[in-house]
């Protein structure tokens, strides 16, 4: 191959593979899973539905992770976000109030741990597994250390199976098809960070510290207020998420989401972005997210205990980082 | 090592070496920045293998298949960073790699016998083995370094550059610990620029130019000056082109100018249209001037002004909106981001000229970028591909587009044509000759620092010399010689005046 092909084709492979792997799995459960219920279109949708909370908080995670940074808090941050909100519907709040003040409190977790990175310059992994323990004791204090269960109202129908969808009949089976409010939310969202990223200045200065931080100080990039404005909009996607993970429990637990950030990060690295920074793909994030819902869904369905589920999951992150490395190497070559 | 030879890709790094040295002497190798030392040294220790050419140890022939083995077979190095563990003690840093045990344990009363012996015999019996290294002043760590060549049983050691670290009453204590080795029979090779060490310490003396021995002989016998020669060579001139140019007006002023070590009260003005060169050697402290003019170290005292404006805070994006723009000496790990395209590297100080509101539009960054590149004859497929792609040249030429793009009044280079060939140095020397004089738009004015000499006299209009953090006067080119250069340099004339 000459230079150029080699260049092209490592490029679309870079954004590909996550897909690829995401259909090949598809298509083995498709075809294991009896009586075609597997890629029914309530199935499809469910599996989306199921992986948007992990999907939104991981569009944060993924410019964390393009700066070079990492975020482990973030499962302590959706849970706390869930209980605020919780905790203001049942004092009767209004709901709009409830979930800006639940993405507030996200964006207030983003900003602490953008300070203490910067402020005192310690490592981003020692400073949010600090953190991470903090922000869950505050949403166990919130709480008083137990779930909230607010009187019914609209934001418990964002999560909820699909109101407005439209029927269609593909190959003589019907379809169902249409998406969760929130997740046409996570979609527009992904659609405004890959233009953020793409086409916006801070977008290049994220990309740019985390490839070479020396470079980005040299080019007088104000690399101190870039990464803690990261993790502040982060902290925002994680409160999102926060409110999501509400309107799917109709409560608000102080102990939910306990290790979610390990799947969302799974998903960011899935996705084909590099622990190191300056790449990351949010379509692949996206992608990771979905396929580590569908792995779980598959294997239930056909009736694998749990445990196959995670040696399967974790086998694809290892694989996928091991692409990932391959992928590198070869272009360094 | 007899007629050794080493190419990397097109690039002859070693042409023909040849050198001995006996059991108690020492020999100093010297020569200019990129005259090959260090490759040299590289192919001794085993790092990497000659294309051509044999060694011989102890009458043996000697091919060590890795610095391991090397090692093994009695040929220590220390390398001007040390490398040491600094979180284990002394004793434990110096039988790295063959701590004496019985069934697994270990035997830490023979381990510090041991370790006690080693630095008695260097002089320093009383340094307590169960320190950890951490906290040692960078004088006593090499000291362990040594006494772990010493405890395997070296029979060559060598020394790259021991004393740029070390103060004057450390490298006499050094030259002490380096005459108890040469009285106990070792063969030591000792590679330092500075000449008055060389004079000091050494009993004979090969220099190196362009990749082969050029000289050889007997310290006692051969005057500074003749080394000097024989480091120098002869210049080539024609590479540079040079058109009239008329100073201006002071630009740029820097007063007692302090950093943390170094520069030491550095002072300084560049005037419009001007190319002034710093030279000095490697460590002289000149990337650290440059560094705090630039606002990325600390500055202790002193100012530094452009036009009217004196900066005060530490940020470099004040130096760019003030027409400030720095060159990085480290391509790859300051100057470019090596995974994003060129485009994105070429305006990555100034994204503004490309949409409102802080959006790119990729269109007419990519004109932007294309422009420059096609300026500066930058070989490329198209500039959405990544920097580290592209050959040393070429990296180089889009680092310096950068200062360009973002339309800089003052350039500061740092080693611009450092690790590249040399059709894309003559681009290079042409386009600072024409920002100089003006063919790009108003007149610059240029900084710019070297080690390689020859172009410095071939390009600067003013040059004034580094060395150890203190900043000589800058003198007009005509008045310099590579010789002259060379001897302030090397604080050789420092040397003799205070002497």
């Amino acid at each position: 191959m000459t230079p150029i092909q080699k260049s092209i084709v490592l490029k679309a492979l870079q954004i590909l593979g996550p897909l690829i792997g995401l259909l090949l799995v598809f298509a083995l459960f498709a075809v294991l899973v009896p009586d075609g219920r597997f890629y029914a279109g309530d199935n499809i949708e469910k599996m989306i539905r199921q992986s948007t909370i992990v999907a939104t908080a991981a569009l944060g995670m993924t410019l964390i992770i393009i700066l070079g940074g990492i975020d482990l808090s973030a499962g302590s941050v959706i849970a706390m976000c869930a209980v605020v909100v919780a905790v203001l519907l049942k004092a009767g709040y209004d709901e709009t109030l409830a979930a800006l003040a639940g993405i507030g409190c996200g964006i207030a977790a983003g900003i602490v741990n953008g300070s203490l990175i910067t402020g005192l310059r310690v490592a981003p992994f020692i400073v949010t597994l600090g953190s991470m323990m903090i922000f869950r004791g505050l949403a166990k204090g919130f709480s008083n250390e137990q779930a909230v269960n607010p009187p019914e109202n609209w934001l418990d129908k964002v999560m909820a199976p699909p109101t407005w969808a439209f029927d269609v009949v593909i190959g003589g089976r019907p379809y169902t098809l249409g998406l969760a409010w929130g997740t046409w939310l996570l979609v527009l969202l992904a659609g405004v960070i890959v233009v953020m990223l793409k086409y916006f200045r801070f977008g290049r200065h994220v990309i740019a510290i985390g490839s070479n931080e020396n470079t980005a100080r040299l080019c007088g990039i104000a690399v101190t207020r870039s990464k803690v404005l990261v993790y502040t909009l982060a902290g925002a996607f994680f409160g999102l998420a926060g409110v999501f993970q509400y309107s799917r429990n109709n409560q608000g637990s102080p102990t939910a989401a306990t290790g979610l950030e390990l799947d969302i990060i799974a998903a960011v690295v899935i996705g084909g972005a590099s622990l190191s920074g300056g790449r990351g793909s949010i379509v692949g994030t996206l992608v990771g997210a979905l396929l580590m819902n569908v792995i779980r869904s598959g294997c239930s369905m056909i009736g694998l205990p749990t445990y196959i589920q995670e040696i399967v999951t974790g086998g694809i992150i290892v694989a996928a980082v091991a692409l990932d490395r391959l992928r590198t190497s070869r272009q360094a070559a | 090592m007899h007629d050794i030879r080493k190419r990397f890709g097109a690039t002859v790094a070693l042409a023909g070496v040849s050198l001995q040295v006996k059991p108690g002497e020492v020999l100093a190798l010297v020569g200019q920045n990129g005259a090959g030392k260090s490759t040299l040294m590289k192919v001794l220790s085993g790092a990497i293998r000659p294309d051509e050419g044999r060694m011989t140890l102890d009458g043996a022939a000697y091919t060590p298949r890795g610095p391991l083995d090397a090692r093994r077979l009695g040929v220590a190095m220390i390398y001007q960073e040390l490398a040491l563990a600094p979180h284990l003690s002394v004793a434990e840093n110096i039988l790295l790699g063959m701590e004496k045990s019985a069934a697994g344990l270990l035997q830490w009363r023979e381990m510090r016998r041991t370790a006690r012996e080693a630095l008695a015999e260097l002089g320093h019996p009383d340094l307590d083995v169960e320190r950890t290294v951490e906290g040692l002043s960078p004088a006593t760590q090499q000291v362990v370094e040594i006494a772990r060549a010493l405890a395997v049983g070296c029979k060559v050691l060598v020394l790259d550059e021991p004393t740029s670290s070390l103060t004057r009453a450390d490298v006499e204590r050094l030259f002490a610990v380096i005459r108890t080795l040469r009285a106990r029979g070792l063969a030591i090779v000792y590679i330092s620029h500075f000449l008055e060490e060389v004079k000091a310490i050494a009993d004979r003396f090969v220099v190196l130019r362009d990749g082969a021995t050029v000289g050889s002989g007997d310290v006692a016998t051969t005057s500074t000056g003749q080394i000097v020669e024989l480091m120098v060579g002869k210049t080539v001139q024609d590479l540079y082109p040079r058109t009239a140019r008329k100073a201006g007006d002071a630009v740029l002023s820097i007063r007692d100018l302090s950093g943390r070590v170094k520069p030491q009260n550095a002072s300084l003005a560049l005037h419009r249209g001007e190319v002034l060169g710093i030279a000095g050697l490697i460590g002289a402290g000149r990337t650290e001037l440059l560094r705090a003019i630039f606002g990325l170290d600390v500055v202790r005292r002193g100012e530094v002004r452009v036009g009217h404006v004196q900066f005060s805070r530490r940020s470099p994006a004040q130096r760019w909106r003030r027409g400030l723009g720095m060159l990085s000496e480290d391509r790859k790990n300051e100057g470019l981001a090596l995974t994003m395209s060129i485009a994105d590297n070429l305006t990555l100080s100034d994204f503004s000229p490309f949409g409102h509101f802080g959006f790119i539009r990729p269109r007419s960054q990519q004109m932007a970028a294309n422009m420059w590149a096609d300026a500066l004859q930058l070989k490329r497929r198209s500039v959405t591909q990544t920097v580290g792609e592209l050959s040393g040249g070429n990296q180089q030429k889009v680092a310096i587009a950068r200062l360009l793009h973002h339309d800089v009044d003052v350039l500061l280079l740092d080693e611009p044509t450092r690790g590249i060939d040399v059709g894309s140095k003559a681009t290079i020397y042409r386009l600072i000759d024409e920002l100089a004089t003006g063919k790009h738009g108003k007149p610059r004015t240029v900084l710019m620092v070297s080690s390689y000499f020859p172009e410095l006299l071939g390009v600067c209009d003013r040059i004034a010399v580094m060395s150890r953090g203190i900043l000589g006067d800058a003198r007009p080119v005509s008045t310099w010689t590579e010789h002259a250069l060379m001897l302030e340099a090397t604080g050789t004339v420092a040397e003799s005046s205070a002497a």
